[in-house]
């Protein structure tokens, strides 16, 4: 013990000022960022070594990915394929009949001159297999916003909504889940119409509807779709399946709980949806209108032209 | 020289490697029963090299980490500090207990740590977080034997102090 200068007993008061001082500076950092949000800039910022990292963390999961197909054996593969493309059949066909409903809708909103499309503006992504913090159900995903990928996208996987993007880097963005304890999702319930929100729960693997009126009409297996209410998602899409209604503990609501029908734990693709056809509404406001620039003074003169993001992806 | 390089290398390496295994995932199942690495790691190099681990290093390692997660700048960087903290004013005591009076200190010191990340979340707004939450420094204080002896030899090994 030479060298070691701690001492046996009480510590030096220098020691405890500068944890003090680390203490505050955290809390500090801690107030400002949930405040203002400005991690992000620095994350985004501190991108170039945050990114790799993300890569080579995510490497285990990709190669247990890829070992499990490796390692497969024939007969599976053969049965997933037979599946898949049973599927894939089911799927073609009903997209045929769709191909003529479409149609006559097209032709229905030509006649009523409205501009709503049900046309799917979609890019596919990766996850990431990253662990973002215990109990944070949110996700990693492998594009970001030089793919043109915004905070609020949907994503979605081939059975239901999944979540939305909350947060993009360069090259990859985080999603948070529907059964984030700070998810809501406006939300209806298919077989009667009935609106209403879904929240993530505490144990986050499921969602919890609490605020449904007492004579409302819901049972167990109902379907909940999106209700495009909140602008977020478009309506339509499939939420859960309710699981139990049971009264609230206060007593003055019905609280249902249901199970996500998008496979949250499992999706290794997912499908970020782009914004939708304009929204009818009123026109975008016209940019104010000065003299002609020539007789600006000099230095006024700028040219305001709003970049676009690229819109990239499937249609 | 080229020695203390290398252990300084090293030391890097290893705060590196408990970043990255914070991030690797589990499978569900066993995602409650996953220990902090980063603490574990700062431990033993907070027990074993006190002269290269600070309160200034247990900062900068836990803002890494929360640049990483992306949750609240700060929280890791509040609950490393205080974690490298007691363990340093402990520490002539700590690196003379036997194996198993250890693991029970860097359980209590796990615990603490949860309880301060609880705290945090609750004023961050979050809800509270269910049983299992606290499994984590049981599995911690577990591995710890292992981890220390695994790095210690390591350390002969290469022959860095």
């Amino acid at each position: 013990m030479g060298q070691d200068s701690s001492p046996l007993f009480a510590g030096s008061v220098a020691g405890t000022l500068r944890l003090i001082g680390y203490l505050a500076l955290a809390m500090v950092l801690m107030v400002l960022d949930h405040r203002n949000g400005w991690m992000w800039r620095l994350r985004y910022g501190a991108a170039v070594a945050v990114e790799p990292l993300y890569r080579l963390a995510g490497l285990p999961v990709e190669g247990m990915r890829t070992l499990s197909v490796a390692f497969a054996d024939r007969q599976r593969l053969t049965e997933q394929n037979q599946r898949l493309r049973e599927d894939l059949l089911l799927a073609n066909a009903k997209l045929n009949r769709m191909a003529t409903v479409a149609e006559q809708n097209e032709r229905l909103k030509e006649l009523l001159d409205t501009q709503h499309s049900l046309e799917l503006n979609v890019q596919l992504a990766r996850v990431v297999g990253v662990d973002l913090g215990a109990y944070r159900r949110r996700l990693l995903i492998n594009v970001g916003a030089r793919d043109g990928v915004r905070p609020g996208q949907p994503v979605i996987d081939a059975h239901g909504v999944m979540g939305q993007i909350v947060e993009t880097l360069p090259t990859t963005s985080v999603a948070m889940l529907i059964t984030d304890p700070n998810n809501a999702l406006p939300v209806t319930i298919e077989r009667t119409g009935l609106r209403t929100i879904a929240y993530g729960s505490r144990e986050g693997d499921r969602l919890v509807l609490p605020t449904i009126p007492m004579a409302a009409d819901v049972k167990a297996g109902d379907r909940l779709l999106t209700s495009g209410l909140g602008g977020r998602f478009p309506p339509g899409f499939p939420v859960g399946r309710i699981t139990q209604v049971a009264p609230a503990t206060t007593g003055m609501f019905l609280e249902a709980r249901a199970q996500p029908s998008a496979d949250i734990d499992r999706s290794e693709d997912v499908l970020l949806l782009h914004e939708q056809a304009e929204p009818a509404g009123p026109p975008a406001p016209v940019p104010p209108m000065g003299p002609p620039s020539d007789l600006a003074p000099a230095g006024a003169r700028s040219t305001a032209a709003p970049a676009r993001p690229v819109k990239g992806g499937v249609r | 020289m080229n020695r203390q390089r290398l252990s300084l290398w090293w030391f890097i390496a290893t705060l590196v490697f408990a970043l990255l295994s914070m991030l690797v995932p589990l499978p569900a199942v066993l995602e409650p029963f996953k220990p902090y690495w980063p603490a574990l790691f700062l431990l033993y190099w907070s027990l074993e090299a006190n002269d290269r681990v600070g309160l200034g290093v247990a900062f900068t390692l836990g803002l890494a980490a929360d640049l990483l997660d992306g949750v609240l700048l700060g929280e890791q960087a509040l609950r490393l500090t205080a974690l490298v903290f007691i363990a340093l004013r402990f520490r002539s005591r700590l690196r003379f207990f036997p194996m198993w009076q250890q693991t029970l200190a860097v359980l209590a010191l796990l615990i603490n740590d949860r309880i301060l990340l609880t705290i945090v979340r609750v004023f961050a707004g979050d809800a509270l977080p269910p049983a299992s939450w606290w499994i984590s420094p049981f599995v911690g204080a577990a591995l710890w034997p292992f981890l220390f002896l695994l790095l210690d030899d390591l350390r002969m090994r290469l022959r860095i102090q």
